[in-house]
């Protein structure tokens, strides 16, 4: 007692640590060049780690985890404990730590390590767990711990050793807690294990311990957590024979060897959509050679799922096949049409590819996946299969005694292994979505499947926004200019309360006019490095669904603080230029600000103060010239030939109470859209510009490179069919040529060619700048474009306001901001993160046009073809912006007579030819065989072809499923 | 992308291809619940362990641990010029710093034990630290000759040798305005690490290597050549003047226990 005074007091004096005890760690480690090395760390033990349980009364904590109350009924254990689970069982069994009923754990360092070092994800889960309060979930520093600490033996291996030390830290815990005076009310340690050898010698040493499963079965109050359970390898009671269907997959060592011999090769498995038999492996190889393998044949695919990274060998020549044309799905699972892809692929049929088979896989990237429960035949059976919505998907046994409740429901599944003697891989419930076709469900399914993120934000998150009240503060004022006498207002689209961007107009003295772009200080917020940036940065982008928004900042801050809302004093980031009247720019500047907005506008109520001649007010002035020069600005950008393509958006009318959507419209421009747009255009190539002057290495921009002239052929082939000619030598000639691209009698005519031509684009990216050269963005016409005007909801513009701020010495910088690695890294992340949303987004509208044709039922429109294919037409339906397919020949019946040329494009049905452009009338209603995939159905009525068309049915809910022949 | 991209980034990206924050896949230099790679705390230092007067035929010398950091330092003087006379200053003492280390003192053998341009370097540090805490003055038209050297090094170099070299001075009997201690820091998760180990310096964090006169708080020297958010400098600065109030503590303990030792032997 006395020795431990004098430490603390040390301690306190010194800041000093006196160790108790030092010992080294020394080990051997391979160098990359191929030496070994030997490492010496120095290890110190301590005698200040606490136990962290209310119970204690020996240990001088400030604040406890473990509860006093650690009760849980369970028909093991009737006293109160407190769980340590070894390494294993965190790594597979960490479904069932998240359930909320699983409490007081004690996760040790050496375990906390070993996950750390295994995988990172459940890494990050457990650590997850770790700071939730409500889990009393405690971090035990054991190894630094005097008591606990154990050397490696000579001739003892690391796991060995680690599983010592685990026995050696639940031996202290509960010979710690029961000298403790009030360890009177039996509280006791419970060792979880999944090894039977560490068992065994655990209960050698006296200790408490029980495998995973037994443990988790035993707690009669929740037997829900079972189903949760991960199958584990040892588990003998498979139902399938003891004949090994698989061979056996190499070890890593060998697949090294084989792959650096070459005799192997090492890709990623990518799964047939239409052919569970079939995959390939796609190689990479040096430089531009990449190569493709095709594997068929269950034996050859070898238990490899979709996106693994595997070794393939490949077959001799003699034994290399084709790919097949056949669609085939697992086992009776429902049939879609899938004709389209299946033509493609007999066109190369004739064409023998590279055949190979799996023998090893190097890594799984199984992740938990989104389906339903085929519930077994057998009422009691437990063991059911599970239908991954990804058809790639192999479908997953798992074992569930709730198989009746989760019948109809989505659930996901995660994989635990394949053994080689089970047709399917064996996996575990981890929690349901939800009823299958309800909205809430469905959303969360798309955005599992679309990987966004979008948990509620964390506490770490949380912490780091700032205190409410908030105001601003002297000091904020110190670096700002003060604006907040200027007329500013926003214009955004109706319901938006997230606005970043706020604009203002004013006359000089001199005669020219002032313009300001007013951005919201997202940067100020959201300071480098920290929890709240990391998240914002992984999420990359706040994601638009029909009714919902997946927010990338914390709502305090998107909705809020950083929202440039009317009548209050927010911060901005602000870009001002003097433009004389013919809208040259001359002089630009940026500058940190304080803005108080007069007014947040609507498009629509913007555009009626314009055009109303009574009003006479400073806003509407402001808006006025700011409309001027938009007009003049949009002129010369179109002259230097930036695209004015077309998609169709469209926009739900929902209802306000039931959430379903009750009308459906295409989004609807105003010149007010195009007036802000132009200015956001203009304030992102000035800070562009500006950026890459003062970093040219490290500024991040985004291009659009031009798209190969091969995907303009189907542009130029349809403008041809009506005697319409498109140039596409450059972005202006093809601005141009689709300006004058007319037919008459066709108004529709040229928004068909313009939504096209949007279909020949490439993506538009960012890139940092010192990792490329080309900055061009073809869309705009711009040398140098960026992302500056959003930084509510995309991460881009929280990276460009930093390089600003730093530009005009308002902010300081930092190293990561100046590394063009981990900007390019960045930027591959906010890349993904953007195509994903989009993905998510048209999921989502997909989704609600189906719900929309759900309560109607069928309907008959007119629309216009949009593509020709071999045995379909793609048509598309203005009013609604909806594309469908109309196939004419379907697996179960003859196909009419099809004709198909490539070069007009044309199709000819019987005796009627498809063109594109042409204009047909078809039925719409929604295909629900298939309660995964839920698909809007076309059949055409007119032109009538016999045997083909389908007669105009009266708009009713009997006929659910048009016949699309006879 | 030209090939040095693909050749520096290649083994982050293979690993997680959008890992944007950290680096997960190195060491976890400071854990959650606030503890280092060898168990300190982010304020505490390594063990210091010192002798004075290890060698008897040198005016002045001690050796001096800081964890596995190991080091030997040797003074002579003040004395007559040597050498070139030309350096001689007529108002006050020259230093001459020279710092080696020993082949044998890092996991790979070392082919070049002095000389090379980090020794070059630390030896210029090492002297501008004890012209700024010796009173030379006192010595005109001569010469004080410090020699270090690390027999193992397991990060802190510069700052053990700093360490060794004022016990060394002391013992040679050379005035000091005060003890000068060093200390490097390094920057985690927004907390200062104190005495940094090899681990941790190799392990990307921005270090900072600052030298103190500790009684009037006087800044020796400080080097940083590490990118550093200008925010958190002070904290940094600060941290590393605790730490080295922390050494100070150390070394004057060394100190009285080696002059009641001699007195014991003189019979004073």
């Amino acid at each position: 007692m006395k020795t431990q005074y004098c430490f603390k007091k040390r301690l306190r004096l010194y800041s000093l640590f006196i160790v108790v005890m030092l010992k080294s760690k020394t080990f051997v480690k391979k160098t990359r060049s191929g030496g070994v090395m030997k490492i010496v760390r120095e290890h110190y033990l301590r005698d200040d780690i606490w136990c962290g349980s209310e119970v204690c009364t020996e240990c001088k904590q400030e604040s406890t985890v473990l509860q006093r109350d650690a009760c849980i009924e369970s028909s093991l254990c009737s006293y109160p404990h407190y769980l340590i689970p070894d390494t294993n069982v965190v790594l597979h069994q960490i479904d069932v730590l998240e359930d909320p009923v699983i409490r007081n754990v004690i996760i040790l360092q050496t375990v906390l390590q070993e996950v750390r070092h295994r995988s990172a994800p459940v890494y990050k889960r457990l650590k997850d767990i770790v700071h939730e309060k409500e889990k009393h979930f405690y971090t035990f520093t054991n190894e630094h711990h005097r008591e606990t600490f154990i050397e490696r033996e000579p001739g003892e291996s690391a796991n060995d050793r680690n599983d010592r030390a685990i026995r050696m830290a639940s031996k202290w815990y509960s010979q710690h807690l029961k000298t403790s005076e009030t360890g009177a009310d039996g509280l006791k340690v419970v060792l979880l294990t999944n090894d039977q050898g560490n068992k065994q010698k655990a209960e050698d040493n006296g200790l408490l311990v029980y495998k995973c499963e037994e443990y988790i079965k035993s707690l009669i109050a929740n037997p829900e957590l079972v189903d949760h359970l991960a199958l584990s390898n040892d588990e003998k009671n498979e139902i399938t024979s003891s004949k090994v269907l698989f061979p056996e997959h190499l070890p890593l060592s060998k697949i090294q060897a084989g792959i650096k011999s070459g005799s192997f090769l090492q890709g990623t498995f990518r799964a047939s959509r239409d052919n569970y038999l079939e995959a390939t492996v796609f190689v990479q190889g040096e430089g531009e050679d990449s190569t493709e393998v095709l594997l068929q044949g269950l034996q050859n695919l070898n238990r490899a799922v979709h996106q693994d990274v595997v070794a393939v060998q490949l077959l001799p020549r003699d034994q290399w096949v084709a790919p097949s044309s056949v669609v085939l799905q697992d086992e009776g699972a429902a049939k879609d049409d899938n004709a389209e892809e299946e033509d493609e692929e007999k066109e190369t049929s004739f064409s023998v590819k590279p055949t190979g088979k799996v023998v090893g896989i190097i890594k799984r990237s199984w992740r938990p996946f989104c389906g339903m429960l085929n519930v077994a035949q057998i009422k009691e059976s437990t063991r059911h299969l599970f239908t991954p919505a990804d058809r790639r998907i192999p479908r997953i046994r798992i074992e569930t005694r709730q198989a009746a409740t989760l019948a109809g429901q989505r659930i996901m599944v995660a994989i635990d292994g394949w053994p080689k003697h089970s047709r399917y891989p064996n996996g575990h419930f981890v929690r349901s979505l939800g009823s299958a076709g309800e909205k809430d469900t469905e959303q969360e399914v798309l955005l599992l499947e679309h990987d966004v993120p979008h948990q509620a934000f964390s506490q770490a998150v949380l912490s780091f926004l700032p205190k409410m009240p908030w105001a601003i503060t002297p000091e904020d004022m110190v670096r700002r200019e003060d604006l907040r006498n200027l007329t500013v207002c926003s214009v955004d689209p109706p319901g938006c309360t997230d606005i970043d961007d706020a604009l203002h107009c004013r006359e000089l003295e001199n005669g020219n006019l002032e313009v300001g772009v007013h951005i919201a200080d997202v940067s100020h917020f959201i300071r480098p490095g920290n929890a709240l940036d990391k998240e914002a940065a992984n999420r990359g982008t706040t994601v638009y669904l029909c009714g919902k928004r997946i927010d990338m900042v914390p709502e305090l801050l998107s909705s809020n603080l950083c929202s440039l809302r009317s009548n209050v004093e927010r911060l901005a980031f602000s870009c001002i230029w003097e433009m004389n009247h013919k809208a040259e720019i001359l002089k630009t500047r940026f500058t940190k600000s304080v803005i108080n907005s007069k007014a947040s506008l609507t498009y629509a109520e913007a555009q009626m103060r314009i055009d109303d001649t009574s009003m006479n007010d400073d806003i509407t002035n402001s808006l006025r010239g700011l409309n001027k020069l938009a007009k003049i600005l949009k002129k010369q950008r179109i002259e230097k030939g930036a695209l004015t393509l077309s998609s169709l958006e469209v926009r739900f009318h929902i209802d306000s109470e039931t959430h379903d959507p009750i009308d459906l419209q295409t989004k609807e421009l105003m010149e007010t859209n195009s007036m802000v747009e132009e200015f956001m255009l203009l304030a992102n190539i000035s800070v562009a510009q500006k950026i890459y002057d003062e970093f040219p290495d490290c500024a991040m921009l985004r291009k659009h490179p031009p798209p190969p002239p091969s995907n303009y052929d189907i542009l130029l082939k349809a403008a041809k069919s009506k005697e319409v000619e498109i140039h596409t030598d450059s972005a202006k000639a093809l601005a141009d040529s689709l300006d004058v691209a007319k037919v008459d009698g066709f108004p529709y005519f040229n928004t068909l060619l313009r939504i096209l031509a949007t279909r020949c684009m490439m993506q538009a990216v960012y890139f940092c700048s010192g990792m490329d050269s080309d900055f061009h963005h073809y869309g705009l016409a711009s040398p140098i474009y960026t992302h500056f005007t959003s930084p509510i909801r995309r991460y881009a513009d929280i990276i460009v306001h930093r390089l600003l701020a730093v530009a005009i010495g308002a902010d300081s910088t930092y190293p990561d901001l100046m590394d063009k690695h981990k900007q390019s890294a960045l930027s591959n992340n906010l890349n993904y993160r953007h195509k994903m949303s989009q993905y998510a987004q048209r999921a989502s509208v997909a989704f609600h046009t189906q719900l929309f044709f759900k309560s109607r039922g069928i309907l008959n429109e007119e629309g216009f073809v949009l593509f020709v294919r071999k045995n379909a037409i793609i048509v598309l339906i203005p009013k609604f912006g909806l594309e469908g397919t109309v196939f004419f020949d379907t697996k179960d019946k003859a196909a009419p007579n099809l004709v198909f040329d490539e070069e007009v494009p044309s199709l000819k049905v019987e005796e009627h030819t498809f063109c594109i452009f042409d204009k047909v009338k078809v039925t719409i209603s929604l295909d629900a065989s298939n309660v995964q995939h839920q698909k809007i159905r076309m059949a055409l009525i007119e032109p009538v072809i016999p045997g083909v068309s389908v007669p105009a049915p009266d708009v009713g809910p009997q006929a659910k499923k048009p016949k699309l022949d006879r | 992308m030209g090939n040095v991209v693909q050749r520096r980034t290649r083994g982050a990206l293979r690993r997680c291809p959008f890992e944007v924050c950290g680096n997960m896949a190195g060491l976890e230099l400071l854990s959650d619940q606030g503890y280092r790679l060898d168990g300190r705390k982010a304020t505490e230092l390594r063990k210091v362990q010192a002798r004075m007067g290890v060698f008897a035929q040198a005016d002045g010398s001690a050796y001096l641990e800081q964890g596995n950091t190991k080091a030997l330092a040797v003074v002579y003087g003040p004395h007559e010029m040597r050498g070139s006379r030309s350096r001689t200053r007529h108002d006050q003492a020259v230093i001459n710093c020279q710092y080696s280390m020993a082949t044998f003192s890092t996991a790979e053998r070392k082919r070049r034990p002095h000389g090379d341009r980090k020794s070059t370097e630390m030896s210029l540090h090492l002297k501008q630290t004890f012209e700024a805490a010796v009173m030379t003055q006192l010595y005109p038209r001569s010469q004080i000759d410090i020699y270090v050297k690390i027999l193992q090094s397991d990060g802190g170099n510069y700052s053990v040798c700093v360490n060794a070299a004022t016990l060394a001075v002391i013992d040679a009997g050379i005035p000091m305005r005060d003890y000068v201690c060093a200390c490097t820091v390094g920057f985690v998760d927004e907390t200062p690490l104190a005495d940094l180990c090899y681990a941790e310096e190799s392990g990307g964090v921005s270090s900072l290597a600052l030298a103190l006169l500790p009684r009037g708080g006087q800044i020796a020297l400080l080097q940083m050549d590490a990118r550093l958010h200008q925010d958190h400098l002070e904290a940094l600065i600060e941290a590393a003047m605790t730490a080295c109030k922390g050494v100070s503590k150390v070394l004057d303990e060394v100190v009285r226990q080696h002059l009641q030792e001699v007195s014991v032997l003189t019979g004073e």
